[in-house]
């Protein structure tokens, strides 16, 4: 019987396999920033050692650092002390770091891919839960805790129960409008928030191979949001050409020999999975989120459901998620007024992501009740932005395009949306308090956000399909 | 609220706290503002912080949220479906842990959090949603119920004789028992990675 891809990467990383346990897994790239990283680091000088290999760690800050005015000192001392304790054990261990100010920091999700570290067939982990996003190259990348992050410092070894395997197949030709954001927004309303946990999963099908690197990126991003191990798709010419020339990018003949192995990276023709689902990617529209948890989404013309379409189980989570968002059951989402539009975070912060914004917001002004966020990924990716002028757009939309940062995603800095107020997001969870306590947050794609940043509400992009060339992805 | 992790697990009999919210994710166990420390210690004071109190204001705790009301304590949270979901934050399993559980219960666990609650001798534990049921009904009935939660059986009771088996790894349940962490297991095997490195087909 043929393999899966999984079950090829799996394979040639499995160190040993303890009898009646988990297997010991190498892993290729380790990815840390400042947040998820200083116990590991006091946990090894407490034993006393070392990290074991330096040159596979990269570093950056982005979770807790401030998005305006990153060349002055960072005033919140906590915030400040965390990304200094980053810089201090990656002097001490010798670890590449792309701090505050380095041309190529970022959120660490957009700069692994963006300088070419993320490559097809690898390991990859992260102290955080999307890492899953390196998975669009044909890896295994996944989210890990604290104490895991001190184990592959220590040893670049994990330990790792394999996962049942899942593919989801996207058939067909997306409709109009209808972006990655909405492919996967989509999916986790058909399998819920919990549809995926102890699997992996491989996301296939002539929809997704007709996708960029990019937009590959946001959907295995919320792989974790279904609650799976990690999401991957099948590396083909999009990837290897994505990855060409790129900073760290092989060359020459190592360059002939890796894309050799990684034309070997696919599911067999008889390869088995445990479950797979298949989706008409007809039936997907533009998504919105309603409740708090991202498998609470319809289409941007559906509605909340009512009392009577939920499991009796578990009517008091969706009561008190409805309650918190402030929706009565089956109310309607299109038209809701939003105060604020957050541009940005690991799922949707990237050029393409910048340039549909500004597709559907030149020569437009924003709506006077919102105030609209845009935080690009990385430096990198704002510097492009302001090579091709969409620093202009924005600013002429009165947008505020901020710095590098995971900001209002997780509200962990002070770009916190206020209690109480609506915002359109383009980022990855919807948890109560998850942008600020008691914020409330619509997930929804960058063209989505777009049009509710000029609008003020939520609205159908469809609906101006004709009246701009929209850039999509 | 404890000052040291207890490391080593076996039994642990206690009643229990009920918390019957599917979906609790790491966000609500501990928001992300709270993760500014660079030390493991002290999360338990803002555990379920933003369920706690009312408005962010910690003089003024939340009613009818459990952790809250006096009649529920013990080390054993009763957790319903797909606890844990969401940002791999260790400071989730640091914060129930601070706070003083030593097992947390639910019918089906998001698997980083399963992980992380296992490296810190938070024992997480699988039962049947009928069973879970059955338990929550027992401590609405009786906030005093005490469960049994036995490692080396592999099973929790209820004081009517009534249990249920769960599973865990071989390794991992001699870990908990023992009081040994995967690090020292990774470090005593390290020829077995050095001879990965040097047969692996590329240097990545």
């Amino acid at each position: 019987m043929g393999k899966t891809l999984f079950e090829k990467i799996w394979e040639k990383h499995v160190v040993k396999t303890i009898d009646g346990g988990p297997s010991i897994l190498y892993i290729d790239k380790h990815f840390i920033h400042e947040v998820t990283s200083p116990q590991a680091f006091n946990g090894l000088n407490k034993r006393g050692i070392k990290v074991l290999r330096p040159h596979q760690v990269v570093a950056t800050a982005d979770h807790n650092v401030p998005t305006l005015n990153q060349h002055l000192p960072i005033k919140e001392e906590l915030s400040r002390l965390q990304v200094e304790a980053l810089k201090n054990n990656c002097a001490e261990h010798g670890i590449e770091l792309y701090g505050l100010g380095h041309p190529y920091q970022g959120i660490v999700h957009v700069i692994g891919p963006e300088l070419g570290i993320t490559q097809p067939g690898m390991t990859i982990v992260c102290g955080d839960s999307h890492t899953s996003t390196h998975g669009a190259f044909g890896n295994i990348a996944f989210g890990i805790g604290t104490s895991e992050v001190e184990m592959v410092l220590a040893t670049q070894c994990l330990m790792q129960t394999k996962p049942k395997l899942m593919r989801i197949n996207i058939e067909g030709k997306l409709n109009k409008g209808v972006v990655s954001k909405d492919i996967v927004l989509y999916i986790l309303s058909r399998i819920t928030a919990s549809g995926a946990t102890g699997y992996a999963v491989e996301f296939a099908g002539s929809a997704i191979r007709s996708l960029t690197m990019e937009a590959r990126m946001t959907i295995c991003n919320m792989s974790i949001e279904m609650g799976a191990r990690c999401g991957m798709i099948a590396p083909d010419e999009t990837t290897f050409i994505y990855i060409k020339g790129r900073k760290f990018a092989p060359t020459g003949e190592e360059w002939d020999k890796r894309l050799a192995y990684w034309k070997t990276l696919y599911s067999d023709n008889d390869a088995a999975f445990d479950k797979e689902i298949t989706i008409r990617a007809e039936d997907i529209e533009p998504m919105i989120t309603y409740g708090t948890n991202p498998g609470m989404g319809v289409g941007v013309t559906g509605h909340v459901p009512s009392l009577s379409e939920i499991d009796e189980k578990e009517k008091p989570s969706f009561e008190k998620s409805l309650a918190y968002m402030g929706l009565q059951p089956g109310a309607n989402i299109k038209g809701r007024k939003v105060d604020y539009v957050f541009i940005g975070s690991c799922t949707n912060s990237r050029i393409e992501d910048l340039r549909m914004v500004a597709s559907f917001v030149k020569g437009k002004h924003k709506a006077s009740n919102v105030e609209v966020w845009v935080v690009p990924g990385s430096k990198q990716v704002e510097k492009q932005a302001i090579e091709e002028g969409i620093d202009k757009v924005f600013s002429e939309a009165g947008f505020i395009l901020r710095q590098p940062g995971c900001s209002a995603c997780l509200g962990m800095n002070e770009d916190k949306i206020p209690a109480g107020k609506y915002c359109i997001s383009t980022s990855n969870r919807n948890f109560e308090g998850r942008q600020g306590p008691n914020a409330r947050t619509f997930l929804a794609s960058p063209l989505t956000a777009a049009l509710a940043a000029i609008t003020g509400e939520v609205g159908d992009i469809r609906e101006y399909y004709k009246e701009t060339e929209l850039v999509t992805n | 609220m404890k000052l040291y992790m207890s490391k080593q697990l076996n039994i642990v009999r206690s009643p229990a706290v009920p918390l019957n919210m599917e979906n609790v994710d790491t966000d609500q166990i501990i928001p992300a503002r709270f993760l500014k420390a660079t030390s493991r210690e002290g999360f338990g004071k803002n555990l379920f912080r933003d369920w706690r109190y009312e408005n962010d204001d910690d003089t003024k705790p939340r009613k009818g949220f459990p952790l809250n009301n006096p009649v529920y304590k013990g080390k054993i949270l009763v957790a319903a479906k797909n606890f844990g979901c969401g940002s791999s934050r260790e400071h989730a399993a640091w914060a129930i842990k601070d706070y003083g559980f030593d097992v947390v219960i639910s019918s089906f666990f998001a698997d980083i959090f399963k992980n992380n609650a296992l490296n810190n001798f938070l024992l997480p534990v699988t039962v049947s949603e009928g069973f879970l049921q059955k338990l929550f009904a027992a401590i609405e009935k009786d906030p005093a119920t005490e469960l049994e939660v036995n490692l080396q059986e592999q099973t929790i009771k209820l004081p009517d004789g009534s249990w249920q088996a769960f599973e865990i790894n071989n390794y991992k349940k001699t870990c908990l028992l023992n009081g040994y962490d995967d690090i020292d297991y990774l470090l005593s095997i390290k020829d077995d990675i050095n001879s990965y490195e040097t047969k692996r087909a590329f240097q990545f």
